[in-house]
């Protein structure tokens, strides 16, 4: 039974939600309001606010220097793809962990989970050279299958933990009923945990979008997504901070968007299973 | 065979032949985001309608993804970029490793000879011309005239760090919010360290002797340092230990900024009314000495290179002679001003009465042909180069030791706690670069 909070430590419990939230949110939204600022007043000493110079001259330049559109659909084609594919890989081996775990599961997660704690720049020049010679230098499909293979572990993982709350009986009953191994993943399993696979779907699609690393180092113009758009207004000599803010900010508007309206969605499959 | 049949084959083969000759050669420049280069790539049409045959894609980075992109290319192979943005460091050091092609073969209209002496040496390896400048620098001082005056004190025009004291002391009110001198104090090799090892060269300090023995614990590192820290804490800004060349001109366009010593590319933001209300207010000088006979002003040039690796080396060099030509100055000029022209790269530039008319001109090419990368110092050194070493080390090296004394600068460690630091790790990094037997 839920205990009901006294209106006085709602409002504390309120009002320490709504700091947080805010400090956390702070960054983001100076960042949107230096977009709209003129370079001077942007790096102005003390920060201007009320008293700044406002414009839209930053998004009109940022649009016309640069192909928004192109490093737009890259970006999709890249995150989607690379979730997609990476779902198909993961949902399979996260059943096989989580319903007919073997003696050394555990450490197979764990060792997943290490991969992720290498230094990328560490594996730099293999992958590049890799790149190379398979010729995926600078296309959507090698970034796909980069990306794929980065955030495969915080796949399996995530819907190892979801499929980990799904009680195997339910699985086994499908089996008395005569379904296959795939009948039993795709009808039973998938629409089961779907809040799960859907909440890990976003996250991933979110790291995706925002990788700066790997986005930049293997690509040069066809295939590079919006984190090479972004890298393209920083300068090293001249004001650029406010046009950089205004880059940044067309960058982030898409998946904020997404996030905004999943977030019910989000918030419903990282919490699952956290409560009991 | 029909009359039909026979005209379509031939309008097939005029199609075919059309496409021949229309046929794209695809080159891919990498570049930084600077002034200079967003112009020109606004003036591409005129590249277009000269070359047709020629389309140019653009990858534009920042300076230190830049740099590793391009390395990593380059030392692998890998031809992505065609054309590609280097600084005066990187071009001995990738030249020796056979990663640049030479640009010697660039037609007559080029005129290298019309290339200024110091930035054209500080490119060239073993009698060949590794890159093309685009824009050139040094450094100097700059000062708001209307404060010396207030203040009662005159900036020579050839300063010595003494004057350059007793000028900050002068014209600083912090009341006001108006600082002395604006120095760079953000740690990176490029930064702080630029800006120290020129004042290290007019104190006759270096950062190696003949047998690659750092030098951070010789006097002459000791004077610069307590100097620098000594200006800056009194005279200097705020949070000095955070600016860098972007920080400081932001200040100096506000006029907050009395002095500040840093590139003369700058000149032409300083000296822009649509930029600073103190534009009409501002003078120049050469960058000061300590009365050894060489001035704290270094030398610089982004210029454009072809890297061996290049599948489109031809087309490449078109480019880099369009953007870098006598004839792309002149562009700038007709449809931006002279003001707004490309600095320091070519002699011609600097002879032309309507641009050797701008304040700045004159203390400009003073400055690019004060510096000598090959003599950088007072003593002799076994190291070419102004404001760096030319040495794959050095970036890390320098960004390390930059690291050191930015904390000295902000109060986070004493001068000679930095500097026996920085010997310590400099000594420690040339053994193991195997500089020290």
């Amino acid at each position: 039974m839920a205990r009901s909070l006294s209106p006085r430590r709602k409002l504390i419990t309120t009002l320490s939600a709504w700091t947080v939230a805010l400090i956390i949110f702070f960054p983001v939204l100076w960042m949107i309001l230096t977009s709209f600022k003129t370079e001077p007043s942007a790096v102005a000493m003390p920060p201007q606010f009320l008293s700044a110079d406002w414009t839209l001259e930053n998004y009109v330049e940022v649009w016309a220097r640069s192909d928004y559109p192109r490093f737009f659909w890259n970006s999709v084609v890249i995150s989607v793809g690379s979730t997609l594919l990476g779902l198909a890989f993961a949902i399979p081996a996260a059943w096989a962990m989580a319903f007919v775990p073997g003696k050394k599961t555990k450490d197979l997660l764990m060792w997943m989970l290490s991969t992720k704690m290498m230094p990328a720049v560490a594996v730099m020049i293999p992958l590049y050279l890799l790149f190379l010679k398979l010729g995926l230098i600078d296309t959507k499909i090698g970034l796909v299958m980069a990306l794929m293979l980065m955030n495969l572990p915080i796949i399996i993982w995530m819907l190892y933990t979801y499929f980990k709350e799904i009680p195997g009986e339910i699985l086994e009953a499908a089996r008395m009923d005569g379904a296959g191994l795939w009948n039993e993943i795709i009808h039973v399993l998938t629409p089961m945990a779907l809040p799960g696979i859907a909440s890990t779907m976003l996250l991933n699609i979110i790291l995706a979008w925002n990788e700066a690393f790997w986005t930049i180092v293997l690509t040069t113009t066809k295939a590079a997504p919006l984190s090479a758009f972004i890298a393209s207004f920083s300068a090293p000599q001249g004001l650029f901070y406010a046009k950089l803010s205004a880059a940044s900010a067309m960058a982030i508007l898409p998946i904020l968007i997404l996030g905004w309206f999943s977030q019910k969605q989000l918030v419903r499959g990282l919490t699952f299973g956290a409560v009991k | 065979m029909t009359k039909t049949l026979r005209a379509l084959m031939g309008a097939t083969a005029l199609v075919a032949l059309s496409g021949a000759a229309m046929a794209e050669t695809t080159i891919t420049v990498a570049t930084v985001n600077n002034g200079d280069m967003v112009r020109m790539q606004g003036l591409m049409d005129d590249f277009y309608a000269k070359h047709p045959d020629i389309k140019v894609e653009w990858v534009t980075l920042e300076e230190n993804v830049l740099r590793q992109n391009v390395t990593t290319d380059i030392a692998t192979g890998g031809g992505q970029y065609d054309v590609i943005t280097i600084g005066t460091y990187e071009v001995p050091i990738w030249a020796k490793q056979g990663w640049l092609e030479s640009l010697n073969d660039l037609p007559a209209d080029y005129d290298v000879d019309d290339l200024l002496p110091a930035i054209r040496g500080g490119l060239t390896v073993d009698g060949n011309l590794y890159a093309s400048p685009f824009y050139g620098e040094s450094s100097f001082v700059n000062y708001r005239k209307d404060l010396a005056e207030k203040a009662g004190i005159t900036i020579p025009d050839a300063p010595t760090w003494d004057d350059i004291k007793k000028a900050a002391a002068a014209m600083t009110d912090t009341a006001n919010g108006i600082y002395g001198i604006c120095l760079r104090g953000k740690a990176g090799w490029g930064e702080n360290m630029a800006f120290l090892t020129t004042m290290a060269n007019s104190y006759g300090a270096r950062w190696f002797d003949e047998n690659w023995v750092p030098q951070f614990d010789q006097p002459e590192w000791k004077a610069v340092m307590t100097d620098y820290v000594e200006l800056l804490t009194k005279y200097g800004p705020p949070g000095a230990s955070n600016n860098g060349y972007n920080e400081n001109l932001t200040l100096s366009l506000q006029g907050k900024c009395a002095m500040r010593m840093d590139a003369t590319v700058s000149a032409g933001s300083l000296t822009d009314p649509a930029q600073s209300e103190f534009a009409d207010k501002v003078g120049f000088a050469l960058a000061p000495d300590a009365g050894l006979g060489k001035r704290a002003n270094w030398l610089w040039a982004w210029s454009l290179a072809v890297p061996a690796s290049s599948d489109a080396k031809d087309a490449a060099k078109t480019f880099v002679n369009w953007a870098t030509n006598k004839d792309y100055i002149a562009l700038v000029a007709s449809k931006e001003g002279w003001r707004n022209a490309p600095p320091g790269t070519r002699t011609s530039l600097y002879s032309n009465p309507e641009y050797a008319a701008l304040p700045f001109a004159k203390m400009t090419i003073d400055s690019i042909n004060a510096a000598d990368p090959t003599n950088p110092t007072v003593k002799p050194v076994p190291y070419v180069g102004v404001q760096f070493v030319a040495i794959p080390e050095f970036a890390g090296l320098a960004t390390s030791v930059g690291e050191i004394f930015s904390a000295a600068l902000a109060g986070q460690k004493t001068v000679d706690e930095a500097l026996a630091e920085a010997q310590a790790l400099a000594v420690s990094e040339m053994t193991a670069a195997g500089y020290i037997k």
